[in-house]
């Protein structure tokens, strides 16, 4: 009698489920561990839900280590996320291991992407198609400490990259062979690599790929040139030195700057959070020094985006466009650039003198029309190769000539690659 | 002796037969699980390393061995398994040795033998990333204690990880360190279950000292002693063939830089599985890891083990 009971309520059970399910649909949403964005996310969720009753967004987190692995597996497994956020540069690996699906011509059209959003989300786009969008890019700047600043008499932060030797230069402790305080954190496995490739490079004349990037360029005097400046950071000028103040550890450039060891470091928008939370100590940001105080400016531009996986078909394919129209849109940036720090992406928003005059996020605004995102086709690989090619130099005593013509024949290979299996 | 007469019947088994049945049924499910777990993935891999990836099952390609090949022209890859034989060079002897030596000196005191004990064994049931850091604190060129140490005595800063010549011996060193208390709890289980009357009856033939051990210590210890050597070769946990989280961990925004140094099999591995997501390129480099320590265990074996009566 009570088994029948059971079964019955079992049944009934299973009934109600099948007929909420059949009204409302499900869909889920991965991203890594980044408590602002999540909780930004969990914000536009409710407002998303409010506005669509029929559509229950799943909201799931996993930290950065992992995160690439749990997609990797899940996906094929049919148990992973509808929607996922991802690197622009995982995007080639991705799209052509079928990670993903590129978003609908009629909802996303093409060239009304091109009009709207800012150039460089052009990097999400393989083929004639785009394979996601994002709701906020970052762009890099110069974080200085004022304190060390002003108990050195420096007033204000460096134009040129020569300015920022000479207060780099005031700002080093450097004894018996001991760093004791960087004035200037080298960081090539951070975002120096980015600095050296898309920024220092192109100021020193050269361009770093070509317009279709399939064919490395910057293995130019000016590109040698430009690696020979970073370089001499340490090599000459002994204001900083990679892997200071800690090896090994992530984000060790970054640690250093809050607990006062580094005088200066390029980070990206992202780092404000840490920072603010990090640092005792008061700091600012500036734009990223140029050669000359008339000289070109450049920088370098990332983005994380949204994107579909082959999961979503059917309802649950319409449910994730809609989620995806909502969290790009307009509405959300605003409320994304205010709670995460990250900058818009569409341009309606980008031309904002509120923004632009902001102390700490106006450095990165005034940067988005002069950045460069690198269509990286391998970016594990690509960045290494960069990494290696400053270290070459610093820690294996060769020319900054014959290591770029080696990082130049590397970085081919990998676009090589690319481009055959296409 | 006469039975009860039956009909036919089914062939009877004795009760050492349905012992052993018994044995069987029940030996049945953990075999069933590994087949599972271990056996079944293995299958895998193989499949997977002649295949392009894809995670549409009707969009993967058979590329026949063209992984393989690439294997050879990748220079990465190739850095990667000369690293990995480098770390079995230093870590393997070192990580036996010190542990029989350790376990010896152990074997031989009687006060503060349990402390010591936990001090050689904490290491290994630390979690690497809290290791990794604090030798990433010790080992920094500019606040490393252990370069304050070399200042006393007139050593100029050594850049140890930062460093692409010294980076692969000190990640081998840290490891050794990690490890070497797994060996000397081995060794010391093993020295305390030879039988005291042995060693008394070679002394009372005039044994000791170095021919004492080396004629009755250690082939006593040799079960222990390939077990040892095996395990710090191929090991899924403290194999040096399959080194991956120290070296990860030890340099987490370069893994197994500087300059591709420390980088090892497995780590290069993951990164084409789970950075580049070329499952198929990945599945050929455990496919040969693999090969490799199935050799070089038989080996290991085949030379070390002996066959010994008391």
């Amino acid at each position: 009698m009570k088994m029948k009971a059971w079964f019955g309520l079992l049944a009934l059970a299973l009934g109600l489920a099948v007929s909420a399910t059949a009204e409302t649909v499900t869909i889920t949403y991965w991203q890594y561990e980044f408590a602002s964005k999540v909780q930004m996310i969990d914000r536009l969720i409710a407002q998303f839900e409010a506005e669509n009753p029929g559509i229950k967004v799943r909201h799931e987190t996993f930290p950065y280590a992992v995160f690439s692995e749990k997609v990797a597996t899940s996906v094929p497994a049919g148990v992973g996320p509808h929607i996922v956020n991802l690197y622009y540069g995982w995007l080639p690996a991705w799209q052509g291991a079928g990670y993903l699906q590129p978003l609908p011509q009629d909802v996303f059209p093409t060239d009304v992407i091109e009009v709207e959003f800012a150039p460089l989300v052009g990097a999400a786009k393989i083929g004639d198609q785009y394979w996601g969008l994002p709701t906020a890019v970052r762009t890099l700047a110069l974080f200085y400490n004022v304190d060390l600043f002003e108990a050195h008499g420096i007033t204000a932060p460096p134009e040129t990259w020569d300015d920022l030797i000479a207060t780099a230069q005031a700002l080093t402790d450097y004894r018996g062979g001991r760093l004791l305080r960087a004035g200037f954190g080298m960081a090539p496995d951070g975002q120096d690599h980015h600095l050296v490739r898309e920024i220092l490079i192109r100021q020193f004349g050269g361009v770093p790929y070509s317009d279709d990037n399939r064919t490395v360029t910057y293995n130019t005097p000016e590109g040698a040139a430009a690696l020979k400046f970073y370089t001499d950071l340490h090599l000459v000028h002994r204001i900083g030195e990679p892997d200071f103040p800690f090896p090994g550890v992530a984000g060790y450039y970054r640690d250093g700057f809050m607990a006062g060891l580094i005088g200066m470091i390029v980070d990206g928008s992202f780092a404000i959070g840490a920072i603010t939370r990090g640092a005792p100590h008061r700091w600012a940001v500036a734009e990223l020094p140029r050669l000359t105080p008339d000289g070109e400016r450049h920088n370098f531009a990332s983005f994380w985006m949204h994107g579909l996986t082959p999961l979503a078909a059917g309802p649950e394919l319409d449910a994730s466009v809609r989620f995806l129209q909502f969290i790009t849109s307009e509405q959300a940036m605003e409320q994304w650039v205010a709670w995460v720090g990250e900058l818009p992406a569409r341009l309606s928003l980008v031309d904002n003198p509120e923004l632009l005059a902001d102390p700490l996020l106006g450095p990165f605004v005034a940067a988005l029309p002069y950045s460069h995102a690198t269509f990286f086709v391998d970016e594990a690989a690509q960045r290494t190769v960069m990494i290696d090619a400053v270290l070459r130099v610093i820690r294996g005593g060769t020319s900054p000539d014959a290591s770029l013509l080696q990082a130049a024949a590397e970085e081919q290979a990998v676009l090589d690659r690319f481009w055959q299996a296409r | 002796m006469n039975r009860p007469q039956r009909g036919p019947r089914l062939p009877r088994l004795t009760l050492r037969g349905r012992r052993t049945l018994w044995a069987y049924a029940f030996l049945a499910i953990p075999l069933l699980f590994f087949i599972a777990i271990r056996i079944w993935p293995m299958v895998q891999a193989f499949q997977l390393s002649v295949t392009r990836w894809h995670v549409d099952p009707a969009q993967r390609t058979f590329v026949g061995l063209l992984h393989f090949r690439q294997m050879w022209g990748d220079a990465r890859f190739l850095q990667a398994l000369r690293n990995t034989a480098l770390y079995a060079a230093i870590g393997v002897p070192a990580q036996v040795f010190l542990g029989l030596g350790i376990a010896l000196l152990l074997n031989n005191i009687r006060r503060l033998r349990g402390l010591f004990r936990a001090i050689y064994f904490a290491p290994y049931v630390t979690p690497a990333v809290a290791v990794a850091w604090a030798w990433s604190f010790m080992l920094s060129p500019h606040f490393g204690v252990i370069n304050s140490i070399l200042g006393v005595f007139g050593i100029p800063p050594q850049p140890f990880l930062t460093s692409p010549v010294q980076a692969l011996p000190t990640v081998a060193a840290v490891v050794v360190w990690q490890f070497v208390g797994f060996h000397v709890l081995i060794f010391l289980v093993a020295l305390n279950s030879i039988p005291r009357e042995i060693y008394e009856a070679a002394r009372i033939d005039g044994a000791s000292g170095w021919p004492l051990f080396r004629r009755v210590t250690l082939p006593l210890l040799n079960p222990s002693l390939v077990l040892a050597v095996v395990m710090a070769t191929a090991s899924p946990s403290i194999g040096i063939l399959q080194l991956f989280t120290q070296v990860l961990n030890l340099r987490m925004y370069d893994p197994g830089g500087p300059l591709g140094s420390t980088n090892t099999v497995v780590l290069y591995m993951y990164q084409m599985a789970f950075r580049r997501y070329d499952f198929g390129y990945a599945a050929a480099i455990i496919v040969v890891l693999f090969a490799i320590i199935l050799a070089v265990s038989l080996v290991q074996l085949r030379l070390l083990r002996r066959r010994f009566e008391y």
